[in-house]
């Protein structure tokens, strides 16, 4: 059965960089996979296509005319290991509206037979936040269902994560979206690991898995590509092969128990990220 | 509180019934029975405010104020409808707003443009395209004087710079580009559009026309969209009392004329509701007065002439007497052969903003009685000049659904009703008369004394058609 998966969190946080070291693991792993990146941006295939960036749906359309005039093997290219990519694309910062670009390249591969039935799995990489309806597009009826937050023990990261989660439980409510873990791509912080299982637990999740920072993602991402195709034998190859089959084993799917602010700012403080205000 | 009052309020109460306790209670503030003296404290509507869901409401929008009213028949100016095809197709010359011209060569009043936006438009943002368009207009059309955009809802949502493109592209134009920010979904009806409408006029024409020289009989006609020639009729009377209408608006008006008229000695302003912001300013920034007038039916005609003349001296009061007294055996003569077969007869009006008070006095001078009037985007300053000029226990309705039109048409069983297309055919099947009076049903002019006795003549047309013997009137 084909799983589509959305990876959501603050932005810069590691989401492309994580998804596509996660696909490139389960393609290896045997699974079909395909990625639609969702982030005008358009970096969330580069590492599986060796490329600085892909044609994207909406950049083709606007220079053809319309969407209708495109061809699917014009936008869904082929990768490593048979993974397939495509990238919404959209305008750059400050202009128009790039939620609506998400919706139409998400219809136009959909109605184009981009999602084969065979495929294992789909992963959605999606802009920074849930900012508008379009950016909440890939978690919508009938397509994402489960969703994991990239985050770090940075404050603003974990502002993010609960944000995303409020966005999560609207979904939640309405359709079957449900939230499948944090991630925890490591910045080095203070009490990291401690800190985001506590706040995977006060969410209702669990903490997935914890990456390690490592030189070697950066050092695959210079010849864009991901760890496990640069140096296969590496420990930070392992790592998201661990995560990659922690995800395919998944069975933790919650509907998320977003913090009020000053909740989210008491569980800094308990951890010493946060200093107490003083008391007049 | 009179029988009258308490019968009429008797049947609002009743055609309330009908509708859920939330919606009775918020559609009872906005009708009324009338009051002319204004004692009665409980006689008073609200308005101005978000129509109720779930109701029919008859009102437009921001876009259809600022585009359809205000800018649109500037007949030099090329108006642009910023955004998807269909606000611009669907607004289309609907007013019929005359104009004097060559269309396509120095005026474009009747020309449909716009940016047709696409998907990429959305997605990419429309100002690129804009821009073009622009272009290509000054190449088109070498011969306007102006350029509005005119946004419409998703040019609002996506934040496009529309007042960048305009400010960089005027630059080369030799005439004034105007951004109009009236997307539709701005204000609770198209009341918010003349407003907005009034505004970029004030910001980006006003006070840069030029005039040669001026006189002190120099006059604006303000809020005349010439609608089937009325301006025409309007102008005409000016200049024989003696006036210089140096400036029309917007029916028939060029962008100089809305860049002068603040070297008028007085602004005439015929629809209050749509220019009122303007006069205003144009009193505040300029000190020119204005004055409120009335040119529907003989009565209110002598008296707005009277009223126009005593701003200025002798000479044009002379001359407005001499006028009264060239045209009254005209209008005598229209009143004599039509009141007999009108006298009695009782109209129903809900109009926009204006006619549901302004056309009493041409049907009390055919001895016809308004027994209802209500305004789809009328403000409290609008039902104050009504309730005087209305019948004690006539019907205020404001923003009327069509479920409440209905339903006091059948109580109050008038003659003839008149109000705009959306309604013109539901009362055509209950059998009832029926004359638009948004734009005069393809008639016209219904001002001064060259409109009285077109006027006079479409409502005994309408009222005394012999069509609606053969209709079965639903009892």
């Amino acid at each position: 059965m084909m799983r589509q998966i959305a990876v959501y969190g603050k932005g810069g946080i590691g989401k492309s960089t994580t998804s596509q070291n996660v696909v490139a693991c389960l393609s290896e792993a045997g699974y079909k996979c395909m990625i639609v990146g969702c982030d005008p941006k358009a970096d969330a295939t580069r590492l599986i296509l060796h490329k600085k960036a892909q044609v994207t749906v909406m950049d083709l359309a606007r220079e053809r005319g319309s969407v209708e005039d495109l061809e699917i093997e014009e936008v869904l290219l082929t990768g490593y290991r048979g993974i397939r990519c495509a990238e919404s694309g959209g305008p750059e910062p400050g202009v128009g509206c790039a939620g609506r670009g998400v919706i139409t390249a998400i219809n136009f591969l959909e109605e184009n037979g981009a999602y084969e039935a065979d495929t294992d799995f789909v992963f959605y990489d999606v802009l920074g936040d849930v900012v508008c309806g379009g950016f909440a597009m890939p978690i919508r009826e009938g397509k994402a269902k489960e969703i994991y937050i990239v985050t770090s023990g940075e404050m603003m990261a974990m502002y993010a994560a609960n944000n995303i989660s409020r966005g999560i439980l609207k979904y939640a409510q309405s359709g079957g979206v449900r939230l499948g873990g944090l991630i925890c791509n490591s910045r080095k912080t203070d009490k990291e690991y401690e800190l985001i299982a506590e706040l995977a637990k006060r969410l209702n999740t669990h903490m997935i898995h914890f990456i390690p920072r490592d030189n070697e993602v950066q050092r695959a991402e210079l010849r864009r590509k991901t760890v496990v195709e640069y140096s296969p034998e590496h420990p930070q190859a392992d790592e998201y092969r661990t995560l990659a089959k922690k995800i395919a084993e998944n069975k933790n799917f919650v509907i998320p128990t977003p913090m009020s602010m000053d909740e989210l700012e008491d569980l800094l403080m308990d951890f010493g990220i946060l200093e107490a205000e003083p008391e007049d | 509180m009179s029988s009258a009052i308490k019968e009429t309020q008797k049947i609002i109460d009743e055609v309330l019934e009908a509708y859920p306790e939330k919606t009775r209670k918020d559609r009872a503030k906005h009708l009324a029975p009338n009051d002319p003296t204004g004692e009665c404290s409980t006689c008073k509507v609200t308005s101005n405010v978000k129509s109720r869901p779930g109701v029919m409401t008859v009102r437009g929008c921001a876009y259809a104020g600022a585009k359809g009213v205000v800018w649109g028949p500037v007949k030099d100016q090329i108006t642009v409808s910023h955004g998807p095809v269909g606000c611009g197709q669907y607004s289309w010359w609907a007013r019929r707003n005359y104009y004097n011209g060559q269309t396509g060569i120095n005026t474009f009043g009747t020309m449909h443009i716009t940016t047709d936006f696409q998907e990429k438009d959305i997605v990419y943002g429309g100002d690129k395209g804009l821009e073009a368009a622009l272009l290509e207009l000054k190449e088109l059309f070498p011969l306007a004087r102006g350029i509005g955009i005119l946004s419409e809802c998703p040019v609002g949502l996506i934040g496009d710079d529309i007042e960048a493109v305009a400010k960089n592209t005027e630059k080369d134009f030799g005439y004034p580009i105007v951004p109009v920010r009236c997307e539709g979904f701005r204000g609770v009806s198209q009341s918010l559009g003349h407003h907005i409408a009034n505004d970029s006029i004030r910001d980006f024409v006003l006070g840069k026309g030029e005039l040669k020289e001026s006189t002190p009989y120099d006059v604006s006609l303000i809020g005349d969209y010439n609608i089937g020639g009325d301006a025409w009729a309007s102008r005409k009377m000016l200049e024989e009392m003696g006036l210089r209408v140096i400036a029309q608006w917007t029916g028939d008006a060029s962008v100089n004329e809305l860049g002068i008229a603040h070297k008028s000695r007085l602004n005439l302003i015929h629809c209050y509701r749509s220019m009122n912001y303007i006069c205003r300013h144009m009193e505040e920034k300029y000190g020119v007065p204005w004055t409120e007038f009335n040119f529907f039916g003989p009565t209110k005609i002598y008296q707005s002439i009277r009223k126009i003349a005593s701003y200025f001296d002798d000479r044009i009061k002379e001359n407005a007497e001499k006028l009264i007294e060239k045209y009254k055996p005209v209008m005598d003569a229209v009143i004599e052969r039509y009141k007999p077969t009108l006298e009695d007869k009782k109209v129903m009006l809900y109009v926009g903003g204006l006619r549901p008070r302004h056309t009493i006095g041409a049907y009390e001078d055919l001895g016809m009685e308004v027994v209802a009037a209500g305004y789809e985007f009328g403000h409290d300053d609008d039902y104050k000049r009504t309730y005087p000029e209305l019948k004690e226990g006539a019907v205020i309705m404001d923003d009327a659904t069509l479920y409440e039109m209905e339903e006091f048409a059948r109580r109050l069983r008038p003659d003839m009703v008149g109000s705009g297309i959306k309604e013109k055919y539901s009362y055509h099947k209950m059998g009832i008369p029926f004359r638009q009076m948004h734009s005069w049903d393809y008639s016209g002019p219904y001002h001064g004394f060259d409109g009285f006795p077109v006027f006079a003549r479409d409502m005994d047309m309408t009222v005394n058609s012999p069509t609606w013997s053969l209709i079965r009137r639903k009892r």
